[in-house]
């Protein structure tokens, strides 16, 4: 083990998946099943050691797996368990490399799991930080593409051992589309693996630390339970998150475009906000917030509804009438903010021209993985 | 109509006659180990309040915890085989995976991982293997284990690998009971297989406890048919209770918050029955509980069943009262049902929530002179401490600022006076058996969850199907065709799949059918 990680315990497990269900703002998936997945790896002695970014040598590879399909297939029809590692070894022969250690694409929803399972299976260690800091629902959308990441070999898997490799993808667009569509082929539920990065490259692009804010928030969730503290209070104290908005939702609308579930909530406020209407615009993440037709949060700055009293994260498929949410707003890192990002991420990207980005502000830092390290 | 409701709770089971809305006679006799005695006690007492003869009676309904608090003590519980359709899918979660050690140890931890299962739009995952399935048919009869059941991936789908896989471990396991996921759950495989289990594993407990329930009605000379509540709050028949024990979970909440609606004529507030232990608060819409949003537990098993969503805490009317140095302490723990041998005015030893209201004079029970020497103050910050409790659960399950009125049921209700955090307070006659009340005004639904592909028929279409799915499920279980409404349609589109995939949820329910 190398000194700069800490090794994930068993008891990390379902606070991480927690977390990841809130940074994944409404979509992601349900990490539930990949956290039980990787808990029975553990059980049967797979260890996973969590490295900082600059823990490898900078010509090291690093490979990054997720699942692709449908949240409801994920539910339903489990996977086999070796989608994900087979898609890896399939682009590293491809691309001629092997990789020592993997990474997440999206820390939000289930696909914070899956490179974490994979790397229980593969006994390899694993990055602390994502492509995203969040849920997005296209591959594209990642700081690795978004930065320059060659999009090809990229390589999908299924349960039954089938598996497709994209030799040559033109952009980053032609991979996704040809993932999504032979994804759907394979049962919407595989294992997708993209080209293997070098470790500078991911120390340069990818958003730090994000396995480790993902397993503090659900650290002070399940903490704040058990002492039944205000559950929503010691997040924001936490996490540097602000509190948008306090409502009942009254009305969900939904509908699907292209594969996506495109709708809208509308939440009559509560509390500090009584009298005031929220409405939250759902592209399977939640996108903009306004409050008396004021946007107060944008993409790709992270919208979070939580269960105002246990602070269950509600993602956008369980959204329903009666619900009372705490809106809950994170600023987005850096990275996600520049120019060449918003063009991917921000919110003309997914369908409001007349919007501009603004950036939610600061509140505080959130806890370090130095703060990780030295708490064990 | 002439019904009777009967609530088989771990303590006590009560009883009403009801002649349409109006109840005729309420009472209570002691749960006793083998239920029929109980059952007799509080039927024979109810029809003699009621002085009408057993053959008045058109109709028995009945809510049981008995197979919810069976799988919470992990007793009577008998040895199961899961068997899961779906290879090489799913090979990473056996069955029970998430279960609590002892449960699964109750029941043997027997899982078998077998080829089959579809996908989501119907194609098979892997063909069916029959020698496969007759292979573990042999083990499960060569471990002497009677009781079955069959997951297959997708199966609220199409329920055909299911299926033709009862049919294999029917031939090859004559009498044993065999439970199809299909036939209690919906989307969600780990949950659904373990309501699938739990029902299998209640099985043996299941026919005992309906002939108890037979044998208690026959004794009694009452000849009509009888219904089993379910978690929803609504009915099936004995037969069918029979092989779905698992429905009848949380049935006694759901019961009691429908009773509670109906004696008090207030279809929306807040309910807080209040036992000899626990106090259960919910909230209810249009006369129905609010259903739980996130994946209720039973036993420490996850289950997607439609369930009120209810908050309870110790506080009821045997809740032990002791004073510290940090002030008064009330519940969690309690007498229970020894309230009558081990309360102060009652004899016994132990300071209880009912000692105080007797000695603060709101309640006449058992000997007050026993209680007098209770110190004016200790009874004031007694009271005051309930209230709070009291409060804090009826603030948490509050849905609206709006000032609804907080109906207090159950035994225990004598602890409440007159206001809670300001809310006016109900008490409607017969409220101490408000649970058999809800009992007795229970309908008859129908429900369906299915994915449609709304490319290929139409949104409209797909719901009219599922519409009528459902109402054929209700009539099956014994509702009037004319009398079906539809309460609850939800249709969620698919996100991340072509062909406008969409889950359509719709729930009807009538008035049963009274022959």
């Amino acid at each position: 083990m190398s000194s700069k990680g800490y090794l994930l315990q068993e008891s990390d497990l379902l606070p991480l998946s927690l977390g990841a269900a809130l940074l994944g703002t409404g979509g992601g998936g349900n990490p539930y099943i990949g956290m039980l997945r990787t808990r029975e790896l553990m059980r049967k002695g797979a260890q996973v050691e969590v490295l900082p970014l600059d823990a490898l040598p900078g010509d090291a590879f690093v490979g990054s797996v997720g699942g692709i399909g449908a949240p409801v297939v994920g539910v339903e029809k489990i996977k086999e368990g070796a989608e994900c590692l087979r898609a890896l070894r399939a682009v590293e022969e491809a691309a001629g490399v092997k990789v020592a250690a993997l990474i997440s694409a999206e820390i939000g929803g289930a696909n914070a799991m899956e490179p974490i399972s994979t790397a229980a299976r593969a006994g390899l260690p694993v990055l602390d930080g994502d492509g995203m800091g969040r849920a997005f629902p296209e591959v594209q959308m990642s700081t690795y593409f978004i930065y320059g990441l060659e999009p090809w070999p990229g390589a999908i898997a299924d349960d039954k051992g089938n598996v497709v490799v994209f030799k040559k993808t033109v952009d980053m667009y032609w991979l996704e589309r040809f993932a999504r569509h032979i994804a759907v082929d394979m049962g919407a539920g595989a294992g997708f693996a993209t080209t293997p990065m070098s470790a500078s490259f991911v120390r340069r692009v990818a958003v730090p630390g994000t396995v480790t804010q993902a397993l503090a928030i659900g650290r002070t969730i399940l903490t704040a339970r058990a002492k039944r503290q205000d559950v929503v209070g010691r997040l924001i104290a936490t996490t540097g998150a602000t509190l948008l908005f306090t409502g009942k939702v009254t009305d969900v609308r939904r509908e699907l475009k292209g594969g996506f579930a495109i709708g809208e909530a509308a939440l009559a406020g509560f509390g500090d906000h009584a009298g005031a209407i929220g409405r939250i615009a759902i592209q399977n993440e939640n996108l903009v917030l306004w409050v008396d037709g004021v946007p107060v949060a944008i993409v790709p700055d992270l919208i979070i509804n939580v269960e105002i009293d246990t602070g269950e994260p509600i993602t956008t498929e369980v959204l329903r009438y009666g619900q009372r949410l705490a809106v809950l707003g994170l600023p987005a890192h850096e990275l996600m903010k520049s120019k060449a990002a918003l063009e991917v991420v921000g919110p003309k990207a997914f369908g409001y021209p007349d919007l501009d980005y603004r950036p939610l502000p600061y509140m505080a830092a959130s806890p370090t993985f130095e703060s990780q390290r030295s708490a064990r | 109509m002439i019904r009777i409701g009967i609530d088989v709770g771990g303590t006590n089971t009560d009883a009403v006659v009801m002649d349409g809305g109006a109840v005729l006679a309420g009472v209570k006799a002691p749960t006793t180990k083998d239920v029929m005695s109980g059952v007799v006690a509080a039927l024979q007492k109810a029809l003699e309040a009621s002085r009408l003869p057993a053959s008045a009676i058109d109709v028995v309904m009945i809510g049981t915890t008995h197979f919810t608090n069976a799988v919470v003590q992990r007793r009577d519980l008998a040895p199961t085989a899961a068997v899961r359709l779906a290879l090489p899918a799913t090979a990473s979660l056996p069955p029970m995976v998430d279960w609590p050690e002892d449960l699964r140890d109750a029941i043997g931890n027997h899982t078998y991982l077998a080829h089959g299962g579809n996908e989501f739009d119907g194609r098979a995952i892997s063909a069916l293997d029959e020698a496969e399935l007759r292979r573990i048919a042999a083990d499960i009869k060569t471990k002497g284990i009677r009781s079955v059941a069959i997951t297959a991936v997708f199966s609220p789908v199409s329920t055909d690998f299911e299926k033709r896989a009862g049919a294999i471990f029917e031939s090859a396991l004559p009498g044993a009971h065999v439970t199809l996921s299909s036939d209690i759950g919906r989307i969600g495989l780990l949950e659904r297989e373990n309501a699938a289990i739990m029902n299998a594993c209640l099985r043996d407990l299941s026919k005992l406890v309906m002939d108890a329930f037979r044998a208690a009605l026959d004794k009694c000379g009452v000849k009509c048919r009888f219904f089993l509540t379910q978690n929803d709050g609504t009915l099936m028949d004995a037969a069918y209770a029979e092989k779905f024990p698992v429905l009848t979970f949380a049935s006694g909440p759901t019961n009691s918050m429908r009773g509670a609606a109906f004696l008090s004529g207030v279809s929306e507030a807040v309910v807080v029955d209040i036992g000899g232990t626990t106090s259960d608060v919910g909230s209810l819409h249009k006369g129905f509980p609010r259903q739980a949003t996130v994946a209720v537990e039973v036993g420490g098993v996850r289950t997607n069943f439609r369930m009120p969503d209810v908050f309870s805490f110790g506080l009821g009317g045997g809740s032990h009262v002791v004073d510290g140095p940090n002030g008064v302490k009330v519940g969690p723990l309690s007498v229970g049902y020894r309230l009558t041998e081990d309360a102060l005015v009652f004899g016994g030893a132990q300071m209880t929530t009912t000692d105080i209201v007797v000695a603060a004079g709101r309640v006449d029970l058992g000997d007050k002179n026993r209680v007098a020497s209770i110190p004016k103050d200790l009874i004031a910050r007694t009271e005051a401490r309930i209230l709070e409790m009291l409060e804090n659960a009826v603030e948490r399950t509050r849905l609206s600022p709006e000032p609804l009125p907080v109906i207090v049921v159950g035994g225990g209700s004598i602890l409440v006076k007159d206001k809670i955090g300001g809310l006016e307070v109900v008490k409607p006659n017969h409220f101490a058996v408000a649970n058999a009340v809800g009992a007795a005004i229970a309908q008859v639904s129908g429900e369906v969850d299915r994915v449609y592909a709304l490319a290929e028929i139409g949104r409209a279409e797909a719901l009219a199907d599922a519409r009528a799915k459902a109402t054929q499920a209700a009539v099956a279980a014994g509702a009037r065709e004319d009398t079906i409404e539809v309460v609850d349609v939800e249709d969620v589109p698919l996100a991340y799949l072509p062909g406008n995939a969409t889950r359509v949820r719709v729930r009807v329910v009538g008035e049963l059918n009274v022959v």
